[in-house]
């Protein structure tokens, strides 16, 4: 029980407010000391694990094109592109990006799109500029309160639909341990379960964004 | 075989003109900070393999520290204004989109195709990593293009980046480390001991409580852990196949399927999957560190609560 500290630092240190980083390196220390590795033992094994993922941030080398189009003005061409689209709504660009999101992510494309790569120098400006024309000016809560939501749909598209791909990692991780508790399965026997979810997934998040759209639409001065 | 160390070198060497730009930025008035943050980044990428492990655990240490106490800033030098981009856009119209749409091209050609293409035995791709590099082929790719229509500087991209990567911050790292921390909670057995908390104080004497403890279960051990692939093993083994399968002859295949989903639902909800939930409040500039998790837990819950009635309606039909 006493291993479970490393997790409590995590819950209180995000909750408290403390720098990330620093938690993470509280909770390691917590949760290797209490696991019995001496101090040494802890800093040896949090640098060959942050070593072996060092892949993780590696993804961030295409921040410096994506500073490069938004310098040429991308952001702005986007908004233009969305106010010349007679009938673009806020709830159509949403509903539509989640779907494309989900139908790629099924085919395997997950990484044709992402918030460093799509929706922040696209999705986001393209979200904002349909929202003005649906509602005039944006109150600033509002902006960052859109920009929120495009985050999350492009994450719940993204979650509900990838494992729909038969080769994607989590089926084959799940098709792995199965294999080695006894049970044989198929990938695609795995693959089409996620199918219903998905489903109530879109079904679900569409319904929120037609309410999002509409409540923001309502608003005094709007 | 190309390989992952050829992206890492990239990186590195970006992440080095990163600190450099940062330490002779006078508008930031932490930039020391800064330089010695993306600096020794830039080091993790480029000499990582040689540090040792307690070289990389000193390297993610200082790193933690640097972030911690407050050290990085932001400069203002070269912020590009409003009006200009706005002319920009107008000048170059649709034609800003197509280095855009040249890194998802580039991807795709990557992924499917050149991951296919062998010189001799070894593929041309280390096809583990396919995905990487074919996002910093991509990348470059998406550079040159803009370079021929745009005709930035050639320092743009690095200036640009540069401020992007101060405007994330501390964030930038947050995934890796929680990567590593996640590997250290392996180690340890934390897992082992969440899995046995779930399955040791809860009845399992239905179906449905069964349902509904391996569907939570999943849901708030990825919670706890930041992702759900760590769940799986542990909650599969602990209830689904005694209980689910062998007690109650549920159809394997929908309730590890669904499982997994539900284990989602907890991705949704955590802090701990910081590349989903918390970078993107820092690239979106956005005040409230939560406000990605905010957005998502009304749609996380009922769909959590739906998942387990698709598991309960569909596992226990009669299957072959």
């Amino acid at each position: 029980m006493l291993i479970l500290l490393g997790v409590a630092v995590v819950v209180a240190g995000f909750a408290a407010g403390f720098n990330p980083l620093l938690v993470v390196m509280a909770s390691a220390f917590a949760t290797g000391l209490a696991a019995g590795l001496s101090p040494v033992d802890v800093l040896r094994a949090f640098g060959k694990a942050f070593n072996d993922n060092r892949y993780v941030s590696a993804a961030w080398l295409i921040l410096p094109v994506i500073g490069m189009l938004e310098r040429a003005g991308l952001q702005e061409r986007a908004k233009d592109l969305i106010r010349g689209l007679k009938g673009m709504t806020f709830g159509r660009l949403m509903v539509g990006y989640l779907l494309f999101r989900q139908l790629t992510s099924a085919l395997g494309l997950t990484s044709i799109a992402g918030q460093t790569q799509t929706v922040r120098p696209l999705v986001a400006p393209m979200v904002e500029a349909a929202l003005e024309s649906d509602s005039g000016e944006l109150a600033d809560d509002d902006r960052q309160k859109a920009r929120a939501f495009v985050a999350a749909t492009d994450n719940i598209g993204l979650f509900f639909g990838e494992d729909i791909f038969m080769a994607i990692g989590s089926i084959l991780l799940m098709v792995g341990f199965l294999d080695q508790s006894g049970v044989r399965l198929e990938p695609l026997d795995l693959s089409r379960w996620a199918i219903p979810s998905a489903i109530a997934a879109f079904a679900i998040h569409s319904l929120r964004i037609l309410i999002f759209g509409r409540k923001l639409s309502r608003r005094p001065g709007a | 075989m190309i390989k992952l160390a050829v992206v890492y070198n990239l990186a590195g060497v970006i992440f080095a003109a990163y600190a450099l730009l940062s330490a002779r930025d006078t508008t930031n008035p932490k930039r020391g900070g800064n330089a010695l943050f993306w600096g020794l980044l830039a080091a993790s990428f480029l000499l990582g393999d040689r540090l040792g492990d307690t070289g990389n655990g000193v390297l993610a240490m200082v790193l933690a520290m640097t972030a911690g106490f407050g050290q990085l800033g932001r400069g203002t030098a070269g912020d590009s204004t409003l009006a200009d981009r706005q002319a920009s856009a107008s000048r170059f119209g649709n034609r800003l989109f197509l280095p855009a749409l040249a890194i998802p091209a580039v991807v795709l050609f990557g992924t499917l195709v050149v991951k296919t293409w062998r010189i001799g035995d070894l593929p041309l791709l280390d096809p583990k990593q396919a995905t990487l590099i074919s996002l910093a082929a991509g990348a470059l790719l998406a550079a040159v293009i803009a370079f021929v229509l745009f005709r930035q500087p050639l320092i743009t991209p690095l200036q640009e980046g540069a401020r992007l990567i101060d405007m994330v911050g501390w964030a930038a790292l947050l995934p890796q480390m929680l990567a590593a921390l996640g590997a250290l909670f392996a180690l340890a057995g934390v897992g082992q001991v969440v899995g046995d908390l779930i399955t040791t104080w809860i009845p399992l004497d239905s179906r449905l409580a069964a349902v509904v403890v391996y569907c939570l279960g999943m849901a708030m051990f990825t919670i706890v852990m930041g992702n759900a692939f760590a769940a799986f093993p542990v909650m599969t083994a602990g209830v689904a196949l005694p209980f689910l399968v062998h007690k109650f002859g549920a159809d394997p295949a929908v309730v590890c399927a669904i499982g997994m989903l539900s284990g989602f639902c907890g991705t949704l909800m955590t802090p701990l999957a910081a590349n989903f939930n918390i970078v993107p409040t820092a690239l979106l500039e956005l005040k409230d560190r939560f406000a990605v998790i905010r957005a998502q837990v009304p749609t996380a819950l009922p769909l959590l609560l739906i998942n387990m009635v698709l598991m309960y309606v569909f596992a226990f039909r009669p299957h072959g």
